[in-house]
């Protein structure tokens, strides 16, 4: 029956939660008595993912999958759990995944919990803990359905290597004209930065930094530590910062090892999207800020005093580190 | 066009979130509810695309009696009118079955629901719709242009966005970008007044399978305090970041 995980990659390679993916599909596997199954598309080089407890690789070549089109996608999924006999099919929280997710789901008339952050609570029956309520509490769902479609939160799991090897086999679905109702007319990427969406360390600013010219601090700081930029919705608001930077509830989730937070006063839409990280940092001149609540480490400070002096201690730690 | 934008009654976000009844629902004593943010910015590209271009509006919820003044704030910004599908929304596939019942057989071209809502953050309704009914479906939509049945958008991805044209019919899972939320439409008096007097039908619930079922809710287990490193110490900080937290 095996476990199928699809195993997202952009320009040639695997992104990291595939990694994370195979690994917590290769414990799920482990419990259920099964092995994991990848599906990787358009991808020639497989071998890493072997590494993460993956036993076999089904690889679609395909021209017509190019560029991303999430119908075309999405039956690609089905038919491979279809082909695998697979009970359970487990995909990441990138953008991309999300989007396939429901459609996979509705095509294998699959039960589907998003948002999942552990391994299931139970298998029998079958209960995965999820966030609610923007990270403010967990929701234990039960699949009832025989087929189970879960969404790995990212960075809720990790990434555990394995012994082992995996078989390649190459898979050719049909895909059909009825699959490109949607089609892609441009991509734009921002380039030669980490995007948010891939950073494990993200660097965020608020209005304590008081106007876009000071965003150089931030800047500097997210470089020495190979950091993503992010902010605050008012900075955004204000036009300081692309939209595509604003965290927060009704901006973007950040789930990451570390996030630094810069004159950002912590409220509850902002803390509600980074809640998922794992060690907050929180320099803040006021004492009173509610983010030193929920945070792991704080400096009370003036930002304009501290980040300067910050940026070059972590230029010579990485120095001495590397 | 026939648009249907699909509203999703929310806590709003400074709401304590608690449970009840043994940790297995949600405490909504004291809750004040609101239109799903996401689902505000595709209610009021909807709005625009009535005054532009002579759209027809109409909003949807699935849920119960406690809903309808959601509902009628949606009709005071300006929706034709409303429809509450009696029913406990219990999981994404029911609400999705229930969504696309009224798609079917109200005929529309356009179906904007927002990308998740911010109680059960299932990010699943729109695609499911989708995938019932076999239509056009775009995610996380930051901008949406229609010209007769030729449609433009633009969608978020990962470090970037993408631009993307289709066809009508279409659903869409909607976000912040639809519209700016400085141009976030609230009721006015004439509005509110008016709504009184725009249909609400009520329409019973069909069958759906259930696939899923919430069984209890957790809060995070409380967070131990704040370590305070003085302004005047940051290789103390950076000390801690490496060997305690191992984050550098
Ligand atoms: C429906 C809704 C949704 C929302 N969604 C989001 C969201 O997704 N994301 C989001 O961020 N917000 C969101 N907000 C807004 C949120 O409520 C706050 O207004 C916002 O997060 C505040 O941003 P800020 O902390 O940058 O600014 P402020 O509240 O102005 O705080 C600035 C902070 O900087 C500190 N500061 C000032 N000068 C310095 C200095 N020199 N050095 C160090 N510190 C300094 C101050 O002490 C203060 O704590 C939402 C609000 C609503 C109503």
């Amino acid at each position: 029956m095996s476990i199928l995980i699809y195993a997202e990659s952009a320009e040639g390679k695997f992104k990291k939660v595939a990694f994370e993916l195979a690994s917590y599909a290769k414990k799920v596997a482990e419990s259920l008595g099964t092995t994991v199954t990848a599906l990787t598309v358009n991808i020639s080089d497989v071998s890493e993912l072997g590494k993460y407890g993956v036993d076999k690789i089904l690889k679609v070549n395909n021209d017509k999958l190019a560029g991303f089109t999430a119908k075309a996608y999405a039956d690609v999924i089905k038919q491979a759990a279809e082909k695998e006999g697979t009970k359970v099919v487990l995909l990441s929280s990138t953008t991309d995944s999300i989007y396939l997710s429901s459609l996979v789901a509705v095509s294998l008339e699959a039960g589907f919990a998003s948002n999942v952050v552990g391994l299931p609570v139970s298998t029998s029956p079958f209960q995965v803990k999820r966030n609610a309520f923007s990270n403010k509490a967990f929701n234990i769902t039960q699949i009832d359905t025989d087929v189970k479609v879960l969404g790995l939160a990212k960075n809720s799991y990790g990434i555990f290597e394995s012994a082992g090897s995996a078989a390649e086999e190459d898979f050719n679905p049909t895909i059909g004209d009825n699959d490109f109702g949607v089609k892609v007319e441009s991509v734009e990427k921002v380039s030669g930065k980490v995007s948010i969406a891939d950073a494990d360390i993200v660097v965020s600013g608020g209005r304590g930094l008081k106007g876009p010219e000071n965003w150089g601090l931030i800047e500097d700081l997210a470089a020495v530590l190979g950091a993503a930029t992010a902010c605050s919705k008012p900075v955004s608001d204000l036009g300081w910062r692309p939209h595509s930077e604003h965290v927060g509830q009704t901006g973007k989730p950040v789930a990451t090892n570390l996030y630094i937070a810069v004159g950002i006063s912590g409220a509850i839409q902002h803390i509600a999207g980074i809640n998922s990280s794992k060690v907050k940092v929180v320099i803040n001149n006021d004492p009173e800020a509610p983010f030193f609540k929920v945070a792991d480490y704080g400096v009370v400070g003036d930002a304009f005093e501290i980040i300067p002096q910050l940026t070059e201690k972590l230029k010579a730690f990485k120095a001495q580190h590397s | 066009m026939k648009i249907l934008v699909c509203i999703s009654h929310v806590p709003d976000t400074t709401s304590k979130i608690n449970f009840t009844n043994g940790d297995s629902e949600f405490d909504t004593a004291g809750v004040q509810y609101v239109i799903n943010p996401n689902d505000e910015f595709g209610l009021t590209r909807a709005i625009w695309f009535q005054e532009q271009q002579g759209a027809n509006v109409t909003v949807v919820n699935v849920g119960g009696p406690d809903t309808e003044p959601t509902l009628r704030k949606a009709l005071a910004i300006g929706a034709n009118e409303a429809i509450r599908v009696n029913a406990n929304p219990t999981d994404g596939f029911f609400v999705a079955k229930q969504l696309a019942e009224v798609i079917k057989n109200g005929g529309y071209d356009l179906v904007i629901a927002g990308k998740e809502s911010l109680d059960y953050n299932g990010g699943m309704v729109p695609g499911m719709i989708a995938g019932i009914l076999g239509s056009n479906f775009l995610n996380s939509c930051t901008s949406l242009t229609v010209d007769g049945n030729n449609v433009k958008a633009v969608r978020e991805i990962d470090g970037g966005k993408e631009t993307v044209s289709t066809t009508l019919p279409l659903i869409i899972g909607g976000q912040k970008g639809l519209v700016e939320e400085k141009d976030l439409r609230i009721p006015n008096m004439r509005g509110i007044m008016t709504a009184r007097t725009k249909a609400l039908t009520i329409l019973e619930p069909v069958d759906a399978a259930v696939n899923t079922k919430a069984v209890k809710f957790e809060k995070p287990a409380p967070k131990s305090a704040v370590k305070l490193v003085s302004a005047d110490n940051l290789d103390e900080l950076i000390n801690l970041l490496h060997n305690e937290a191992k984050v550098i």
